[in-house]
């Protein structure tokens, strides 16, 4: 789960971790009066969307009157802000973030995640920051360093000392990063993150330390433990589709091809989507509907699935483990019916009560198209497209 | 033989009363998977399924010596029932449950240096050695004994092998499904490891997915390591970057992570890579015959 910068940033100062002054605003008068109160001569308005690269895309400003504040939420509150992460339909822009601007000495990286090598919590910086990681990490490996956290004990001093070495921090600053090191060990590991960024990390003249970016993802699975986290979830920055999808315990991501895809399973699903890619078609969508799939979880899978106007033919692929097809079946049955679907259905099924899925499908009396393995549906639901534009 | 599980294995489920355990326990004990008891904490002393209810895991090891749990507890007590699997000695630990947190598994991994176990999972179909002994919630009757290791991270993809393999007439000596967390209880090696010292398994199939460079790493060791034939496939070139693919770990988070890109690399590490999925029992068995 994301949150935005401005939650991150209370979460930073609730745990001490140094952050300019702001407020978040949802109008130009807010932000004005909030331009007003922080004082000085130049402030940031920052857009707040779950995207990366919101300053390229133009999100990210800086004014140097109150009357340019002003001017500057008016033009990005409401703006539709295009970044290489949003793709081309861009994201609403329903608040910005105004801050206060201070002189800053140099910028640098500080993140955390969980490194799949050594499935642990790792701590990774970089000397130079306020650009895309993975490019430094390609062109400037020797300015970035990364430290593995032992569970057992936690982060502790000498590693820090270790990563601001590299970082080419001295003297008080040395003690001040720990701190924010330490601090952000403790907020990773509370909260149950997945990932957090400060990019960048601000030394000011006056040798202090400034998360000027603050990137937050949390673990999904331990929302049941993190209420106040929970409570952070933004429903406007998720497509309402797999929002709605999620609801129903099913898995959905959006693509852009025209064959509609129902799978039990995100291995298989993702197969499936291969397979027909394979065949020269393209899937509409990834949808895993998971172990115990009821008559109404299928339903509802295939009214989420339509909903895409993209989608010109339905397959259906279901590997019963937990599952049982006979009831998958019946989902199908109800779901051709009462959605009164007229587009080609290519079915396959297999594993438990295979023999009795297919019995309640061929007694339906229903159109659709049997497939009897995997590339055989792939090339089936292929084929009807083809066939149409033909 | 076969790796981690046979019919000499003593089973125990964790969470052993509840719905699912007690479905898929009965599934296991009418194939002839040696089920010895569970563990309910609470109700120790009663009987289920005709066999003994413990009140811990530490009760179920003195009384019946068991030496592999299943364990079907809710993903917020997992943690905890894999832990209390290592303390008492068990040295085969399948957890079902999908949805553990991620930083439960590293400290859970933590828990288990030192420790002479292996934990398949979390969000697992679980194990199976065809014909002697099932922990997990497979649908046996596709499995078939014989002599190709089967392992991978997802169990529906797995099914589909094994039914491909099983037509062609391609038995399996153990098929186990790692799970598609980002943290895993074991990871690819430690499976190929095993069956490559497992002198009735003549060849190995690995499916992967997109997300880490576990994938590449086992065609790696199995480079340098292994004496028998490794097919591989990847799942997931068409998901598009950044998205987590239904499984947690399931995500392309720079070049490296792609299908594209982890094949590549293992197809130079001279594993038998397979575009297809339909295409895997098909490679298998020509793998096989010309190894």
């Amino acid at each position: 789960m994301n949150i935005h910068e401005y939650q991150a940033k209370e979460l930073f100062r609730d745990y001490g971790i140094p952050v300019p002054e702001g407020q978040v605003a949802h109008t130009e008068q807010q932000a004005l009066s909030i331009a007003e109160r922080l004082g000085g001569d130049a402030w940031a308005v920052k857009a707040q969307v779950h995207t990366g690269g919101r300053g390229k895309g133009g999100g990210v400003k800086l004014a140097h009157s109150l009357d340019e504040v002003e001017t500057l939420a008016e033009q990005i509150i409401g703006m539709n802000l295009v970044t290489a992460q949003t793709g081309n339909n861009g994201r609403l822009v329903r608040r910005v973030l105004v801050e206060q601007v201070r002189e800053i000495e140099r910028e640098f990286y500080l993140g955390i995640t969980i490194d799949r090598a050594t499935q642990r919590i790792s701590f990774i910086v970089s000397a130079v920051g306020g650009m895309d990681i993975e490019n430094l990490a390609d062109d400037n490996p020797d300015l970035m360093a990364q430290e593995t956290v032992d569970p057992a004990v936690g982060l502790q001093d000498f590693q820090c000392r270790k990563l601001v070495k590299v970082m080419g921090l001295e003297g008080a600053a040395v003690k001040k990063a720990t701190r924010i090191m330490k601090r952000l060990y403790r907020l990773f590991r509370d909260k149950d993150g997945l990932m957090v960024e400060i990019n960048p990390l601000a030394l000011l003249e006056n040798g202090d330390l400034l998360a000027l970016d603050a990137k937050m993802t949390f673990d999904g699975n331990s929302l049941y433990r993190l209420p106040d986290i929970t409570d952070l979830r933004d429903f406007d920055e998720e497509d309402p589709k797999e929002v709605e999808a999620t609801g129903h315990g099913l898995n959905y991501i959006a693509l852009n091809g025209d064959v509609g895809c129902i799978v039990n399973g995100a291995g298989l699903a993702m197969a499936t989507m291969d397979a027909i890619s394979l065949q020269g078609g393209k899937p509409a969508n990834f949808l895993d509907v998971g172990g115990g799939a009821s008559p109404e979880k299928i339903a509802n899978a295939f009214r989420i699935v339509l909903e895409d106007p993209n989608v010109k033919t339905i397959l259906l692929n279901i590997f019963a483990g937990i599952n049982r097809c006979d009831w998958i079946a019946k989902g199908i049955v109800q779901a051709i019916r009462d959605q009164e679907i007229s587009m080609p259905v290519i079915i396959r099924l297999a594993g438990t009560n295979v023999e009795e899925g297919w019995k309640i499908m061929r007694e339906s009396g229903l159109d659709y198209i049997e497939a009897e393995t995997l590339n055989d549906a792939a090339e089936k639901a292929v084929k009807t497209i083809k066939g149409a534009q033909a | 033989m076969s790796i981690l599980v046979n019919k000499n294995s003593k089973v125990i489920f964790q969470g052993f009363t509840g719905q699912h355990a007690s479905f898929h326990a009965q599934e296991a004990i009418k194939t002839g998977t040696p089920v010895v008891g569970g563990v309910t904490p609470g109700k120790g002393g009663q009987t289920h399924l005709d066999l003994p209810v413990f009140d811990s895991v530490h009760d179920a090891v003195a009384e019946t010596g068991a030496d592999v749990s299943g364990i079907f507890v809710p993903p917020p007590f997992a943690a905890d029932a894999i832990m209390e699997a290592i303390d008492a000695g068990i040295k085969v630990i399948v957890v079902i449950a999908d949805g553990v947190p991620v930083q439960d598994m590293v400290r859970v991994k933590r828990y288990l240096k030192g420790h002479d176990a292996i934990i398949v999972g979390p969000n697992t179909a679980g194990v199976i050695t065809p014909g002697e002994c099932k922990v997990g919630i497979m649908p046996e009757h596709i499995y078939q004994p014989g002599r190709v290791g089967l392992v991978s991270r997802s169990g529906t993809l797995n099914y589909e092998v094994v039914e491909q393999m099983t037509g062609l007439g391609l038995g399996q000596s153990t098929s186990i499904s790692i799970g598609g967390d980002p943290v895993n209880g074991c990871d690819f090696i430690t499976i190929l490891k095993k069956f490559n010292e497992d002198p009735d398994t003549d060849a190995v199939v690995l499916i992967g997915e997109i997300g880490g460079q576990q994938e590449v790493e086992a065609a790696r060791w199995a480079k340098e390591n292994m004496n028998k034939p490794l097919v591989a496939y990847i799942a997931g070139v068409t998901a598009p970057p950044g998205r987590r693919m239904g499984h947690a770990g399931a995500i392309v988070s720079g070049e490296s992570d792609t299908a594209p890109a982890k094949m590549k690399r293992m197809a130079e590490l001279g594993a038998h890579v397979v575009e297809n999925a339909a295409d895997i029992g098909r490679t298998v068995h020509e793998a096989l015959n010309n190894s």
